[in-house]
């Protein structure tokens, strides 16, 4: 037991350590941010222009797709830390591996979530659409007032979930020298010679996967709530 | 009214409707009859262009809605279409439903919207469901509210895409009565229905659909009465 608590002693408290947890923890979560709002909205585009290319003929829009259906098959075919590898080392203007992390993550998760948005507004029954445009409304009308708010429901908890995972994936971010919580904790690890910096980078991430849990289950119940009437 | 020329539909290598032409006059009430995968409801669903058609055309009041020019979203106000599904908007309130259209459209503020929703409820005696959810109501009371909902945008014709297959049995007839109301009130209709007595007592004219085209169509006492086509015949001695 007292091994632990010096371990845990020296893993945190010793030299001001538990700073550096934070110093990490920040940029983590900094990038986890910065790329999910970037994801967000380059994943609504590319579903955007995915679910509008079905059926069209303008040339543009077809154009558009064969970009974007490429853009996704690349992204979810190739492994992240080469991304970010591509980004780092390739975009050398870029001021700082922290942004290469924005731009790789952002673009990483914007693929998956151009997926979750895609299905979650093609699993609106198609007779919702119908019964809108039968009405007159015009299909950008109908997708904002019936189909959008029936997709949210599907679309927010698997949103969420990325957002963990994106989270989690971030760890990857020092191998283009960024100093996540991740890599922090490994230099710590340098300083006390024993993994328990390892444990407290661990417990620090457990902690938020945790907190989003929570928050993407109440919001799965408060949707629940609404179906039922 | 309704003017359609040699209407043709393919789904992929499927051709469903081999050139279909048909005249729908003002005051009209015409039933479409015959058996599935005959393409009577693919018929009926291109008339207000929720299928576009392969070939042909269609003329609705004088103006020719297949051609490319035309505003489509400006030619489906004047057409009310009810589905076998009803198609409600589980999102939004009852009163919601019905006023979406008119109020998003400018046609009618908030307010007037919500007293032309008013008077329809109350006609089907549904006005204490207008701020309830379609989830909270029966099949039939579902199906009620979206022919309620089709009537608020004031249209010249109105649409039935089977209306009461997917109802129970005893939901039926309150469905039934309502839109026997709407056609004594003078609307032009068109209806796809597998309802042959209904059909036969409401219809003013009767079509028969079999492999994409009309195989015989008249008066409803004629058509059931003394059927001339072979088809019709064994279908009628099928569903009568």
């Amino acid at each position: 037991m007292q091994t632990i608590l010096d371990n845990l002693y020296g893993a945190l408290i010793r030299e001001n350590r538990w700073q550096l947890y934070l110093q990490g923890l920040a940029i983590t979560l900094q990038i986890t941010l910065v790329a999910c709002l970037i994801g967000i909205v380059l994943g609504m585009l590319v579903a955007v222009v995915k679910i509008y290319a079905v059926g069209s003929r303008n040339p543009v829009l077809k154009a558009l797709n064969v970009i974007c259906n490429f853009y996704t098959t690349v992204i979810r075919g190739t492994p992240m830390v080469l991304q970010l590898l591509i980004i780092y080392f390739g975009l050398t203007f870029l001021p700082s591996g922290v942004v290469a992390c924005y731009i790789g993550f952002g673009i990483n998760s914007g693929a998956y979530a151009s997926e979750i948005f895609r299905g979650g507004i093609n699993s609106v029954d198609a007779g919702q659409m119908e019964a809108g445009r039968s009405l007159g409304l015009s299909r950008n009308s109908t997708m904002r007032y019936i189909v959008m708010p029936q997709a949210v429901k599907n679309i927010l908890p698997s949103l969420f979930n990325e957002l963990i995972s994106l989270l989690k994936e971030t760890s990857i971010a020092g191998y283009i020298a960024v100093n996540d919580l991740t890599k922090l904790s490994n230099g710590i690890k340098g300083r006390t010679l024993n993994i328990y910096p390892l444990f407290v980078a661990g417990a620090l991430y457990l902690l938020l996967t945790v907190l989003l849990t929570q928050v993407q289950r109440w919001i799965e119940r408060r949707f629940a709530r609404s179906d039922r009437g | 009214m309704i003017e359609v020329k040699n209407l043709l539909k393919n789904f992929g290598d499927l051709t469903v409707l081999k050139g279909v032409s048909e005249t729908i006059k003002p005051g009209e009430k015409v039933a479409i009859v015959g058996p599935s995968g005959s393409g009577k409801s693919t018929f009926l669903r291109c008339l207000n262009l929720l299928e576009t058609p392969t070939g042909g055309e269609i003329w609705f009041d004088g103006e020719e809605i297949t051609s490319p020019r035309c505003d489509v979203d400006k030619v489906r106000r004047k057409m009310g279409m009810v589905f076998q599904h009803f198609n409600l908007f589980p999102n939004l309130t009852i009163q919601r439903n019905i006023t979406l259209a008119p109020v998003k459209l400018g046609l009618q503020t908030q307010q007037q919207a919500n007293e032309t929703a008013d008077t329809l409820l109350r006609r089907i005696g549904l006005a204490d469901k207008a701020d309830t959810y379609p989830a909270m109501l029966s099949g039939g009371q579902k199906q009620r509210i979206a022919i309620v909902r089709a009537l608020a945008m004031n249209p010249q014709v109105m649409l039935f895409d089977e209306p009461t297959s997917a109802l129970d049995p005893e939901m039926v007839g309150e469905v039934l009565d309502l839109i026997r109301e709407v056609a004594d009130a003078g609307m032009t209709m068109v209806i796809v229905t597998h309802e042959m007595h209904f059909a036969r007592e409401v219809a003013t004219r009767v079509l028969f659909m079999d492999e994409g085209v009309i195989r015989e169509q008249n008066t409803p006492e004629a058509l059931f009465g003394s059927p001339q086509d072979e088809r019709l015949q064994s279908f009628l001695s099928k569903v009568l």
